[in-house]
């Protein structure tokens, strides 16, 4: 398990900031409308160019590409977009049991002691692997049945189309798509703004499951104190770039 | 059949209808009068310093001027493809994608037709040289630049899905992957239609041409042929090209979607 350490990031309007959110922790992050909350995911999920450099646990970021960086540190937007034209498509593993098979074997060649300038020269004659690779314990069926139904849903939401869904359920399904990722911190920003207070509550269960199961760093952004409170952990806001911690 | 050489008295005539059009176009307020003036006006002074351009470079064979006047024309269209798009790359990008994709496809193409297909001699016969090069950079031009505006609108209208797939551990690839194939077919749409309807519903321009000189049908026929499946191939060729560097572009080393990289929105476009 691994924490999560943000080292002088700094971008237009933030920062320099230095942070550490342990394995396992909560961190909240409040501040008003245009402080930089979201510019800071953005940031640490390595969306927006930047200076700094983040760390999970001894990993420095830089040394990550930036496709596993991201599979790794799970960002859920404000806003959910989806890109396929059904649910169960926007997810790594719920596929046929042919794409298992074969995101084994990727993972287990990639998981071979190959020296990187290899892995580099190889890399125009290797097929990529799609969606799974280097990346340990993907979640299998029931898991994600599990939270599905956490979030209020039957597994067949998997075959919905998209475009059925209404914004509530957009956000929800989004967050399990990102779990399913097996991200080990997450960066949620306003993760329940849209959400009526039980499907927030649902959302917050579900993310606290996580965290503590799978000792998770949690990076949360979110407005609202009732939440901040229930849920407890750290609270900073971001005042005049910074951040500091909740009055 | 002879040539019936056209008066100036004559091209006179058939200038009035664009001077019809425009005066329709004020009218009906469509706003492009000006546009069909001027653009009508260009081509007047283009094409008639081109026919005396031609004349001193047919009378010469001579592989240095030659270049300069592929050059020149390869210039020129690469600035019409900067031209023609909404948002374009800053910097020199916005002029070297489009002019190094057609470079790479319309030389190489005209290269391959008169060495090996035509058989020349010698190759840079300005003759066939000029005009083959011409249409193929006409052709390219269209196709590149219209691929690598829907690229760039889409990936600018599609920020969050591009970034949603990033976000889901997609590489850059995985993340243009549909817009790239929209923006080639979007490109390669126009001469495929071209070629299905070629002959049934107009007579392609060159066939025309020739045919109005005098040659039989049939050989003006086969060199259209010859002419479209070249075209084809260096739309196809510089299309791929374009968007290929174009989409590349659009991402930094960390694989992130840069839209800043894109000039903010050209209104006339």
């Amino acid at each position: 398990m691994s924490g999560l350490r943000l080292d002088g990031i700094r971008s237009r309007a933030l920062g320099p900031l230095d942070l550490t959110v342990a394995a396992g922790e909560l961190v909240f992050v409040s501040g008003p409308s245009g402080s930089g909350k979201s510019l800071l995911l953005r940031a640490v999920a390595d969306l927006d160019p930047h200076e700094g450099e983040v760390w999970l646990g001894e990993e420095p970021r830089s040394r990550i590409a930036p496709s596993i960086w991201r599979r790794r540190v799970g960002l859920l937007p404000a806003e959910a977009f989806w890109w396929a034209e059904s649910v169960g498509e926007h997810l790594p593993v719920i596929r046929s049991t042919h794409a298992d098979r074969a995101a084994s074997t990727h993972r287990r060649l990639l998981s071979a002691p190959l020296h990187p300038a290899i892995l580099r020269l190889s890399k125009p004659f290797r097929r990529a692997p799609r969606r799974v690779s280097n990346h340990p314990a993907l979640p299998d069926h029931s898991t994600i049945t599990d939270w599905l139904g956490h979030l209020g849903f039957a597994p067949d939401v998997l075959g919905w189309s998209v475009t059925r869904l209404s914004t509530g359920e957009r956000q929800r399904l989004a967050l399990v798509r990102l779990l399913a990722q097996t991200p080990e911190a997450l960066l949620l920003d306003e993760a329940t703004a849209n959400l009526d207070p039980s499907s927030g509550a649902r959302v917050e269960s579900v993310v606290e499951a996580y965290r503590k199961t799978r000792g998770a760093a949690v990076l949360w952004v979110s407005h609202d104190p009732g939440q901040r409170r229930r849920i407890g952990g750290r609270s900073l806001v971001i005042r005049n770039e910074r951040l500091e911690p909740e009055a | 059949m002879t040539l019936i050489h056209l008066s100036p008295f004559d091209l006179g005539l058939a200038s009035i209808l664009v001077l019809l059009l425009a005066g329709m176009s004020w009218r009906l307020r469509l706003g492009i009068e000006r546009r069909v003036l001027i653009s009508a006006a260009r081509s007047t002074v283009q094409l008639m310093l081109v026919g005396l351009v031609l004349k001193v470079l047919f009378a010469q064979t001579s592989l240095p001027l030659i270049g300069l006047m592929a050059l020149v024309m390869l210039s020129v269209a690469g600035y019409e493809v900067m031209q023609r798009q909404k948002r374009r790359y800053r910097g020199v990008w916005g002029y070297g994608i489009g002019a190094l994709s057609m470079f790479l496809s319309a030389f190489t193409v005209t290269l391959l037709a008169l060495t090996v297909i035509i058989g020349v001699e010698p190759w840079y016969q300005p003759q066939y040289l000029i005009p083959l090069l011409g249409m193929l950079l006409g052709n390219t031009m269209s196709g590149i630049a219209i691929a690598l505006d829907s690229l760039t609108r889409q990936a600018w209208d599609s920020r969050g899905r591009i970034e949603a797939r990033l976000l889901a551990g997609g590489t850059w690839d995985d993340a243009i992957e549909e817009v790239r194939r929209d923006a080639l077919r979007s490109g390669l749409i126009p001469i495929i239609n071209a070629m299905a309807t070629a002959g049934l519903v107009s007579l392609p321009g060159m066939m025309t041409g020739q045919i109005l000189a005098g040659s039989p049908p049939m050989e003006a026929a086969k060199y259209q042929l010859l002419i479209m499946f070249l075209i084809a191939a260096g739309t196809g060729l510089g299309s791929m090209a374009a968007v290929w560097i174009g989409s590349r572009r659009l991402f930094d080393d960390r694989q992130r979607l840069r839209l800043d990289r894109l000039a903010a929105a050209n209104r006339s476009s």
